[in-house]
């Protein structure tokens, strides 16, 4: 279908090698069919997306445009659906037309790399599911409920546009280079295409930017059990309900995976009713109350005995639970917006919008925004994934459309409607839940005096009203709860009570909310923990080859404890901070997470300059220079700047100058130890800073050196590896999207009538 | 009601998939498709082998 900008047709390259079976069935719909299919525009098709783009529009204007007192919540979903839709018919598909240019007649990896375990064709819309299950967490439920300081615009824009221009671009080609080369890691196609120091920079960067994701995830559950009996009982109880899943489909019943999710979903909520009951009894409370370091250091331990037991009896039992609850709740936590509708009371831009103050994070919206955000708009972790499991998978070339810009644009959704969430409690109590304890005081009185002298448009906090809610939630106290968890939690149960239950089963909710998210964050805790350790194992192996063994005990258990050593010390220095944790070290977080994007989107860069898209490089540049900007920007402010509250090393200095002039106290830091953490932990937080982005640098620049260069080559008439696997013709068929079109259901009709002997094996009858 | 148990059983089909539930079918369909001569792993062998192939290539779960 199509030409290409330069007239050559834009499969003409493979069709000499992929010589298709006269026996079989065209394996690609028709060009010119396909083409004719898009181009035609019916009445009704037209009135279709008039009127998407309608309500599309009427949405935005009422969330952006009309200043009431409140803004009803379903026009964040249609504001968003409609985006998403618009932007996966229309901008999607100019990247399949001008830079992926996908090619049906050639066989993906899972059907000429066969084996039937790690490499199987799998049903689009299965493989839908399962990929979006592995992308999205708790990264998507936790940044938008800390941008929420800015008010709910800046965050709504840059989820919806940043999802369809950056984070989906950036997940659909990573997916879809990948699939070309056989499902090779994001690590090996950096190495090919960016050399030696690029790909070696970009090793280095992608290891502690896992270390760094790895402690902030910690910290947020830390930050959630933390003083909280309830909590801490039923996320516990997650371990034996695991643990005896695994047991289960080892031994008793292999392989009856969904069986035992339900069991397992049956014992979690008994768990949850029984914490409520346990936290209720004077044993129970005192037992299960732990403070935070406590949780930290059970947390690190947790984390090492859980990366070096065998992943059947553990990762793998919960994982299963992890997805179950993921889709289960995503799709509750839709119906119930859709259903319950909630007003929204906060305002398009608070007044932490024009300030780098806030309480929350400190920083201006440009770029902190856009930082704090990461899943949800763009996220670079993706990329290891979409370079993973999924590529291995793929039945057909057109449907990593659908899979990764589709599978992205919902986890986006997930982020949006997270914020709504959050959004739709009260702000006063929102300031006094995410604000650190040293602001707020940790008292009910204190943090509501603190909350009104902010001077926050109709924000009149009580006591009162802190108390009746932790109350409501089952919670000694709510103040400064700090890490977004707990607010969604809030936010969920807030919105889930008027859907089922009422008042009485708020704290249901409430614990139910968080025992998903700790359960989505110990799942990548564990799972991150491990894919470091190959990293790091195979990194030290091209110096001691011993340790390239991956079965070599010593090795293993040496390099598990260097990674939970490392993440550990991120995490216990969150937990101690004096200056609250989370708003010292989400900005890293965020950091992190886009500096990994702009990684990825360099090496996808340098491969679609091979392949010779240079009119339509910029739908990969856009998002890459974005990206850098944002985050080399927020790098260096958190580096250079001199404002402490947003400074590493400015803050180090003037805590390091109240040492020397011989204060005992400064700022929020009460004690001399306390001030000299503060000196420490900035420090390596600034040298975190300092390294991150000078690794990001390198592997930019090494991208765009690479693409000169692809283009020198083009011009000059010289070829270049391309790193693809070589094309073989593909022996099957099955339509690109959710609903197949005309021209793919006749070709499907063609398939069904061959001999059975002449057909693949079908992935999947549904 | 029929229609309803029909698209129920559709429902928990689709979400086994997605789960990996059906690993082991699709198994034995590559097995027989490509013609191995040996007998294929028994349902218990195949889920040991798969979560051991497990421990030394961990999948990533994201944030």
């Amino acid at each position: 279908m199509g030409k290409m900008p330069d007239g050559k047709a834009r499969t003409a390259l493979d069709d000499d090698v992929l010589v298709p079976d006269p026996k079989l069935p065209p394996t690609s719909v028709d060009e010119v069919a396909l083409e004719a299919e898009e181009r035609k525009w019916t009445p009704t098709k037209i009135a279709i997306w008039a009127a998407i783009a309608l309500l599309g529009g009427v949405a935005w204007f009422m969330l952006a445009i009309v200043r009431g007192e409140t803004v009803n919540a379903i026009w964040f979903v249609f504001a968003s659906v409609c985006t998403y839709l618009i932007g996966y018919r229309f901008y999607s598909k100019v990247i399949e037309r001008y830079i992926t240019r996908p090619n049906d007649r050639r066989a993906t990896p899972a059907e000429y790399k066969a084996d039937g375990k790690d490499y199987v064709r799998t049903d689009r819309n299965v493989l839908f599911g399962h990929h979006f299950a592995a992308i999205a967490g708790a990264g998507p439920l936790v940044g938008p409920v800390i941008a929420a300081q800015m008010g709910y615009l800046p965050g709504t824009i840059w989820i919806i546009i940043g999802v369809v221009l950056a984070g989906a671009v950036q997940d659909y080609l990573v997916l879809f280079f990948s699939m070309r080369r056989g499902g090779r890691s994001l690590g090996q196609m950096a190495r090919e295409e960016l050399g030696v120091i690029g790909g070696t920079a970009a090793l280095v960067a992608t290891l502690l930017i896992m270390v760094i994701i790895v402690a902030i995830l910690a910290l947020v559950v830390v930050n959630a059990l933390a003083e909280s009996p309830w909590g801490v009982f039923s996320v516990g109880m997650t371990i034996p309900i695991a643990l005896f899943m695994g047991v289960y489909l080892r031994f008793l019943r292999p392989g009856k995976v969904l069986e035992v999710s339900l069991i397992g979903f049956v014992l979690l909520m008994a768990a949850i009713i029984g914490g409520g009951a346990v936290a209720g009894t004077e044993w129970g409370a005192a037992f299960f109350q732990l403070d935070k370091v406590t949780i930290a250091w059970g947390l690190i331990v947790y984390g090492f005995i859980a990366a070096i037991l065998p992943v059947w009896l553990l990762l793998a039992p919960r994982d299963y639970l992890s997805t179950f609850m993921k889709i289960g709740v995503i799709v509750m936590l839709a119906l119930a917006i859709i259903v319950v509708r909630p007003e929204i009371t906060v305002p398009a831009f608070s007044e932490f919008a024009s300030r780098e103050n806030g309480p929350v994070f400190p920083g201006a919206l440009f770029p902190f925004l856009f930082v704090t955000i990461a899943c949800g708009a763009l996220s670079g972790f993706h990329a290891l994934i979409s370079s993973g499991t999924t590529p291995k998978l793929i039945e057909k070339e057109r449907q990593t459309r659908l899979i990764g810009y589709g599978g992205m644009l919902m986890e986006s959704f997930v982020a949006i409607m997270a914020l709504v969430a959050a959004i739709s409690i009260d702000r006063g109590l929102y300031f006094a839940m995410n604000s650190p304890a040293a602001l707020t005081g940790g008292t009910v009185e204190t943090a509501a005096t603190w909350v009104n002298s902010l001077g926050l448009a109709g924000v009149n906090i009580t006591p009162d009203l802190l108390s009746e809610t932790a109350a409501n939630v089952g919670e000694e106290s709510i103040v400064s709860r700090t890490g977004g968890a707990p607010t969604l939690a809030v936010g969920l149960a807030h919105i889930m009570q008027q859907f089922i239950g009422g008042t009485a089963m708020m704290a249901f909710w409430y614990h139910f909310a968080i025992m998903f998210e700790a359960l989505f964050i110990l799942t990548a805790v564990d799972a991150g923990t491990r894919v470091a350790r190959f990293m790091l194992q195979d990194s030290i192996g091209n110096f001691i080859p011993k340790f390239k063994e991956h079965s070599w005990r010593p090795g293993a258990w040496l390099c598990t404890a260097v990674m939970v050593g490392a993440w550990g010390a991120v995490l216990l220095m969150g937990v101690t901070d004096p200056l609250g944790g989370i708003n010292t070290l989400f900005p890293l977080f965020g950091i992190a997470n886009q500096l990994l994007a702009a990684i990825a989107l360099s090496v996808c860069m340098a491969i679609a300059a091979k392949r010779a898209s240079f009119k339509y490089l910029w739908i990969v540049a856009l998002p890459l220079a974005f990206a850098a900007v944002v985050t080399i920007t927020a790098s260096f402010q958190k580096i250079f700047s001199p404002v402490p509250a947003v400074g590493y090393f400015a803050n180090n200095a003037v805590f390091s100058k109240a040492l020397a002039d011989g204060k005992t106290e400064f700022g929020t830091a009460k004690t001399v130890a306390a001030m000299e953490a503060v000196v420490r932990n900035t420090m390596i937080q600034g040298w975190l800073s300092v390294i991150f982005v000078v690794l990001s640098i390198i592997v930019i620049i090494t991208g765009v050196v690479a693409t000169v260069k692809a283009f020198r080559n083009e011009a000059a008439g010289v070829g270049h590896d391309d790193h693809e696997d070589p094309a073989v013709p593909s022996r099957g068929y099955a339509p690109a999207g959710l609903i197949p079109t005309a021209a793919e259901r006749e070709l499907m009709a063609e398939w069904n009538k061959l001999p059975a002997e002449l057909r693949l094996e079908r992935p999947g009858h549904h | 009601m029929n229609a309803i148990l029909e698209g129920f059983r559709g429902f928990a089909r689709y979400f086994g998939s997605v789960m990996g539930a059906d690993a082991y079918r699709k198994y034995l369909e590559h097995h027989t498709a490509s013609g191995h001569k040996g007998a294929p792993m028994s349902e218990r062998e195949f889920w040991r082998d798969h979560t051991d192939r497990q421990d030394s290539n961990p999948q990533g779960r994201c944030c």
